[in-house]
């Protein structure tokens, strides 16, 4: 192995990632006094928290009455049970403060007549525990995930958060199963850099890009979640990737719920607005996994529009002008740019779509990972957030303008809790020069890497896989057929290829080091699907496609040591987290 | 007589030709400026034959394909794909542009594909945009206000939010800036049309108590007056902004008002 020249650095705490969670995290922990360093593969704006559209939930009952307590009833109904309620009233009580502090920041939202935050109706957001339609999500017209990154991102500059731009991170420095830091290559100038920290939060994302099409960046790569899983610890309901109903058909860009919100509705070839017949009350406003089956439904009965009849259309052209140029003026681009409409005259056409990551690294609502051996005990040094983490707030399905408020409020609560934790300038302890040596031999493997097989096929073909194997509607057979064909990928690397030997901005070798990450990813994904013989929220089983809660209220954890994968499951936590609100049993799930 | 002379590594040579592996009947020719700095060799231009009937329409599928299936050592920087994110920023047929937005049809021709003039340059595609950053922190981007009120928001009216419109939206990509000549010139003082845009941002922003503070501070001969209004800047963005109007409202806010 060629030597490579480490510089050390030292921090109370590490960020990894400066999307809405890490920059919201990194916010906080400055305020606490912590030395903070934010780390991140790309310019903090370039986040894919960028590309949130329609909005960020908050019962801050602007626009009628509303209470967190219906918005957590509507949570954990969209999740189907298999949200932890401890974690989701934390999340519904503190989102209007986290809204607040957004608002204060300066964000540009929206606004009412009355000078207040504007917020509009989305997909399974209702008053009164399921009656009727709320308007619950805080909207910076279709930009909010722009307005809000872009937001943050000057407050942390306000508070002279120490940033590492262009740093993509390798592994986690583990030590008796407590982290201890991390390991990361800086791609401006080549070096590798040894990060020591008493607590590393891991805000890398989503890892959409496992899949053909996806409305995900190609940076969505899931980084941090395949560094949790070479450290020897498990993911989390990794079976729940959800489908979002509109993607632009051929390119996969999002469409927001916004459209849907605002009055758009779905239509089939035969004119009708199927939405009617699936779900009675909420029509084109039940939650994503819904409207995505439904849609699937359709186009396999043989309703679809266009030359193959393989998607539907989006209405919005009976809408007031001035609700397209005020309230979704993004979409209106995305639709002109990507699908050569104009949404004034003609409907979008749209197919369900990867859209986000349910699963991930399980923690509690403090942050805190959990679990080495499937306990509930937390793992020292190590935290997860945002769309990387499993806390669980979306269960087996995420409400839209659920992700968002997760980002802040988790962002938020890590960073108490590092201050809790640690105590500013605390010595580190020596790691052994081990960790550093099995990164580095990862790392120069792929580096040296003159195989057969490039990083693009492979990725493709892992890409494929999961699109036609483990898609909205599952069955054994497909799955199965699934983790072979991904496993044969797998042994695929054996054989890649990097091009590029350099170290500066050796994009060749990040794909490849990105595609190490994600097809362990995948791995865990399909297995993880294989095993839950039930359906419930995203995943839907056509051989079992009754929820099975006495089996399988459970939380998957699913270890991955490269192609092998160990599958295991922990209880949901059936019990809130104060007497404020009472524990929501399950019952059957209509729209 | 004085002797001027280029740097070093500032000729650019025509580099390797990557013929057609696909037997397309529909090709177009891709010229990309390459540099490596790991090596001691100036840049060059490759050119590569790209089979039409199997590509996207975005200029970004073009690199994409090329990355993947042709030559995967070519370097350039993207995220999104659907022009949101800023990252794909570069100069394609002699306009700077979102390589995820930019359909190439619209280039006659040879497809010519070049960094954002003007920045040093990192690697192939890649630009340095770390003096544009600075110069971004330097008009702190973040809301001054002294409310301390946790229960509220702080009220803004439909018509002073709607003043936000066209300025709020900026990604940060950096093509206006890189296709103004007197930033070009004079880019380490002056704050270029996307910073300024950005300065105007907080300005009218009505819930900032710091306005006149954060308009003295951009009132300077070189930050603020060394836009010349050639209004390149509005031309290349992307999104459709208006920075030149920008400047001009400062411009004139301090013209007329008392600062």
């Amino acid at each position: 192995m060629k030597a490579y020249n480490i510089i050390d650095h030292e921090y109370d705490v590490v960020v990894l990632g400066a999307g809405g969670s890490g920059l919201r995290a990194a916010v906080g922990l400055s305020e606490a006094g912590l030395k903070t360093a934010c780390i991140s593969k790309v310019f903090p704006t370039r986040s894919h928290t960028s590309a949130a559209q329609g909005g960020i939930s908050a019962a801050l009952g602007n626009m009628g009455e509303d209470d967190w307590r219906w918005h957590m009833y509507d949570t954990v109904k969209g999740a189907d049970w298999l949200g932890d309620q401890d974690s989701i009233e934390y999340l519904c009580k503190e989102a209007p403060k986290a809204v607040l502090e957004l608002e204060k920041y300066g964000v540009p939202f929206s606004r009412t007549e009355e000078g207040k935050i504007y917020q509009r109706p989305f997909g399974g957001m209702t008053k009164n525990y399921g009656n009727g339609i709320v308007q619950r999500t805080c909207a910076a017209a279709d930009r909010t995930g722009h307005a809000i990154l872009h937001t943050l991102y000057g407050q942390a500059l306000k508070h002279n958060t120490e940033f590492f731009i262009e740093y993509f991170a390798l592994d986690l420095l583990m030590k008796d199963g407590e982290c201890k830091g991390l390991i990361a290559w800086n791609l401006n100038d080549g070096t590798i850099h040894r990060f020591r920290a008493h607590t590393v939060i891991i805000a890398t994302g989503g890892y959409g890009k496992v899949y053909y099409s996806a409305t995900s960046a190609h940076t969505c790569t899931g980084d941090g979640n395949a560094m949790v899983l070479r450290a020897g610890l498990p993911l989390q309901d990794m079976e729940f990737v959800q489908f979002h109903p509109t993607g632009i058909y051929g390119h996969g860009t999002l469409i927001s719920e916004g459209v849907r919100g605002e009055g758009g509705y779905l239509v089939n070839s035969k004119g009708e607005r199927f939405m009617e017949r699936y779900a009675p009350n909420a029509k084109d406003l039940a939650s994503r996994d819904v409207v995505s089956r439904s849609m699937s439904i359709e186009i396999n009965e043989g309703r679809g529009v266009g030359k193959d009849q393989d998607h539907v259309h989006l209405h919005l052209s009976h809408l007031d002008k001035s609700v397209i140029e005020n309230r979704l003026p993004g979409i209106t681009e995305a639709a002109r740019l990507f699908a050569n409409v104009d949404v004034t005259k003609d409907p979008i056409p749209v197919v369900p779509t990867v859209h986000y990551n349910m699963g991930g690294i399980p923690t509690n609502y403090k942050a805190e990972v959990l679990t080495m051996n499937g306990s509930e005990k937390t793992v020292p040094g190590l935290m997860a957030i945002g769309e990387a983490a499993c806390v669980s707030v979306h269960g087996a399905n995420r409400l839209g303008s659920n992700s968002l408020i997760d980002l802040v409020v988790f962002g938020r609560a890590a960073a108490k809790r590092a201050a809790e934790l640690v105590k500013p300038g605390t010595p580190h302890e020596e790691i052994p020069e081990t960790e550093t040596q099995k990164c580095l031999d990862r790392f120069d493997k792929l580096r040296s890497a003159q195989g057969d097989n490039s990083t693009a096929e492979l990725r493709l073909s892992m890409q494929k896989t999961m699109q036609s194997k483990c898609a909205v509607f599952r069955t054994e057979k497909n799955l199965k057929q699934g983790v072979d064909e991904i496993g044969k990928t797998y042994d695929g690397m054996d054989s890649i290829s990097v091009k590029d030997k350099s170290l500066v901005f050796n994009t060749d070798l990040v794909e490849t080091l990105e595609f190490d990450n994600l097809i362990r990813q995948a791995v865990a994904t399909v297995d993880s699907a294989y095993h839950r013989k039930e359906s419930r929220g995203a995943h839907a089983r056509e051989d079992y496609p009754k929820r099975d809660d006495e089996k399988f209220m459970q939380h998957t954890l699913a270890w991955c040591d490269g192609k092998n994968t160990k599958i295991s499951y922990r209880p949901v936590h059936q019990s809130t987290l104060t007497n404020e609100v009472q524990y929501f049993p399950p019952q059957e799930r209509v729209y | 007589m004085v002797q001027l002379s280029l740097p070093k590594n500032s000729e650019i040579k025509k580099g390797k030709y990557f013929k057609d592996k696909t037997g397309s009947k529909n090709l177009r020719k891709v010229n990309i400026y390459r540099w490596d700095p790991s090596t001691d060799e100036g840049p060059r231009i490759d050119t590569y034959e790209v089979d039409m009937d199997n590509c996207p329409s975005k200029v970004l599928d073009i690199l994409n394909k090329i990355k993947n299936e042709i030559d995967s050592t070519i370097t350039y920087r993207r995220s999104c794909a659907h022009g949101v994110c800023g990252s794909c920023a570069m100069n394609m047929g002699g306009k700077n542009g979102l390589a995820c937005t930019t359909p190439h049809a619209e280039i006659d021709g040879d497809i010519d594909i070049y960094p954002l003039p003007h920045l040093k340059v990192k690697k192939d595609l890649i630009g340095d945009l770390d003096g544009l950053y600075k110069q971004y922190q330097s008009i702190e981007p973040w809301l001054k206000n002294n409310s301390t009120k946790e229960t509220t928001e702080i009220y803004q009216s439909k018509e002073d939010r709607a003043k936000l419109d066209g300025a709020y939206e900026c990604i940060m990509c950096a093509c206006c800036s890189t296709s103004c000549p007197s930033y070009w010139w004079n880019g380490d003082k002056y704050l270029g049309p996307a910073v300024l845009l950005q300065a105007y941002r907080w300005i009218i922003d009505s819930r900032d108590e710091e306005r006149k503070a954060r308009l003295k501070k951009v009132a300077d001969e070189l930050k603020l007056y060394r836009c010349h209004t050639i209004l390149n800047c509005t031309n290349a963005c992307p999104k459709g902004l208006n920075p030149a109007k920008a400047i001009a409202e400062i411009k004139k806010m301090l013209a007329t008002a008392n600062v």
